[in-house]
């Protein structure tokens, strides 16, 4: 398949004007669990056209319940074993893979992004991004997640728009530590929102 | 008043770390929207919560 073959096929999709401006963007994916392993297969499917992988793990047995891993990628860095997927689904998505933890100090990687996907697990963490990405990307928009562990209702996931740049999916209260687990359809549900959002920013429809 | 996460209240004069602080948030769980831009931490004590303002505090759960 050539790579003709391939944007042919997603412009018939997606028309002209929305397929220009995915194959455009450059958007990270910071955190590959749960939500961050879905949210960069739905992207890479749209045609987004550069993706920034940002994780530190290795894929582990325990990773499998909710995450888009496979036996086959057991003990591979997160960043490897998601390009090796994404070259199944969208060979020619532009990949950028950071194997590294993301912190303040090292948050200047993600400065060209247009939009940043915070998918992380730690609370902690979740916030050390919003508040520090400002300063390296003030441009950027920020599409994070925060509230989807347990087993309730789909219908409490919900896309929130804070401000000018900032948007919030999730239920905002469904904390791991308090629920015990998370399980896949409702983390995907919330990755789902995440990246239905990325491609509502591209497309310039901003609200929610 | 000051419209904090879509409530009003009644805290203008006050600054937003004080707000913070009084309410028990913890500071390395959350992010400030003021007035539509993300506020970065360090300005929480500096920023002196004004009449008409619009603030939306979001507290980070774990889990992804």
């Amino acid at each position: 398949m050539t790579e003709q073959a391939w944007q042919q096929a997603l412009l018939q999709r997606h028309g002209a004007e929305l397929h220009r401006k995915f194959a455009a963007a450059e958007v990270a994916v910071c955190g590959l669990g749960g939500l961050g392993s879905h949210v960069a297969a739905a992207l890479a499917r749209a045609g987004v056209g550069t993706l920034h992988l940002v994780d530190f793990d290795t894929v582990e047995l325990s990773n499998l319940h909710r995450q888009q891993y496979t036996i086959s990628q057991l003990g591979m860095y997160k960043t490897d074993a998601v390009q090796q997927s994404l070259a199944e689904i969208a060979p020619y998505c532009r990949v950028i893979p950071h194997r590294i933890r993301l912190q303040t100090e090292n948050l200047v990687l993600l400065k060209d992004c247009h939009i940043i996907c915070e998918c992380l697990d730690s609370s902690e963490s979740k916030a050390m991004l919003v508040n520090g990405i400002t300063a390296q990307a003030p441009e950027a928009y920020i599409v994070a997640a925060s509230g989807m562990a347990g087993l309730h209702t789909s219908n409490t996931i919900q896309t929130r728009r804070l401000g000018r740049r900032l948007y919030l999916c999730g239920d905002g209260i469904s904390d791991v530590a308090a629920e015990g687990t998370l399980f896949a359809p409702r983390v995907m549900l919330c990755a789902a929102h995440q990246a239905n959002t990325v491609l509502r920013i591209l497309a310039g429809q901003m609200e929610v | 008043m000051v419209r904090i996460n879509g409530t009003p209240e009644n805290v203008a004069g006050m600054t937003l770390l004080a707000y913070l602080t009084e309410h028990g948030y913890a500071l390395r769980r959350i992010a400030v929207e003021y007035n539509g831009d993300i506020l970065p931490p360090n300005a929480y004590g500096e920023t002196f919560l004004q009449t008409g303002d619009q603030v939306e505090i979001v507290s980070f759960v774990g889990g992804g």
